[in-house]
């Protein structure tokens, strides 16, 4: 399946960056007529998998995040967001809500938006090489 | 711009937030509102929602880890105000807010 535009963009995991990642993912998405509240979806679906890849894949470092936003027939968006982190030993633990790695200021509910604000979620993760975060969305009001 | 403006009545503080709340600004918005919480200790602490245009889960965080503290100075927290969009990550938390 070819996607009919794409865009990739890489940037370092500082945390300033998250306001940008979110915005410029919303500002390509705006070709396939979102509705606002689609848009605020994707917003912070992208928001919780890049804030994941600056407090946990590299929680004690600086690296790269690359974020690939591809737009296919019928109006789907396809996220991608990757990093070379420290990866996550279980994911199926990963993904339960509350659960964190996290401290006292993180509710571990990062995985549970993205699957409750996109139609799809796919995660991949080696532990010591980095993890990699589809998500999915049909877009527009038909 | 993210921004949070403190007021203070008595026994009872109230943080209005407003702009968006992710994890670079709920670190920025924790700092603030801590410092006026340990100095004052108020029986009631108020999160006004009612400006905020953007947040994620670093913004229920927030609620949590101020609910800790003030819990521990022997408060409780009160949310208030959040407009829809937020409601819906609020609700995911089963955190109520208040009119
Ligand atoms: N990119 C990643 N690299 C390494 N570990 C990750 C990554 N993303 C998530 N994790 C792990 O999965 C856990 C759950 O992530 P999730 O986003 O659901 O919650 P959280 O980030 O801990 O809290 P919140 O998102 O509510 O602030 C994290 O605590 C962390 O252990
Ligand atoms: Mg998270």
């Amino acid at each position: 399946m070819k996607p009919i535009n794409t865009v990739k963009f890489t940037f370092p995991s500082r945390s300033v960056n998250e306001g940008f990642a979110r915005s410029a993912v919303a500002a390509f998405a705006a070709q396939a007529d979102p509705t606002l509240d689609q848009l605020a979806d994707i917003k912070t679906a992208v928001s919780e998998a890049v804030t994941n890849c600056i407090v946990h894949a590299y929680r004690d470092t600086i690296g790269l995040i690359a974020v690939t936003v591809s737009f296919y027939e019928e109006n789907e968006l396809r996220i991608i967001v990757a990093d070379k982190g420290c990866g996550i030993e279980d994911v199926q633990q990963a993904m339960q809500p509350l659960f964190t790695t996290g401290g006292e200021e993180r509710a571990g509910l990062g995985f549970a938006v993205m699957e409750s604000f996109m139609d799809q979620i796919k995660v991949s993760s080696k532990p010591g090489r980095g993890t990699r975060v589809t998500l999915v969305k049909k877009l527009g009001s038909r | 711009m993210t921004q949070v403006i403190i007021c203070e009545d008595g026994e009872n503080m109230t943080a209005m937030l407003s702009g968006e709340i992710d994890h670079h600004w709920a670190a920025i918005l924790r700092e603030q509102i801590d410092e006026r919480v340990r100095a004052a200790s108020p029986k009631t602490l108020t999160l006004d929602f009612s400006g905020v245009t953007f947040m994620d889960s670093s913004g229920i965080g927030l609620i949590l880890g101020r609910h800790r503290l003030i819990n521990s100075l022997g408060g409780i927290v009160v949310v208030q105000k959040a407009p829809r969009e937020i409601q819906r990550m609020l609700s995911l938390a089963e955190i109520e807010s208040k009119e």
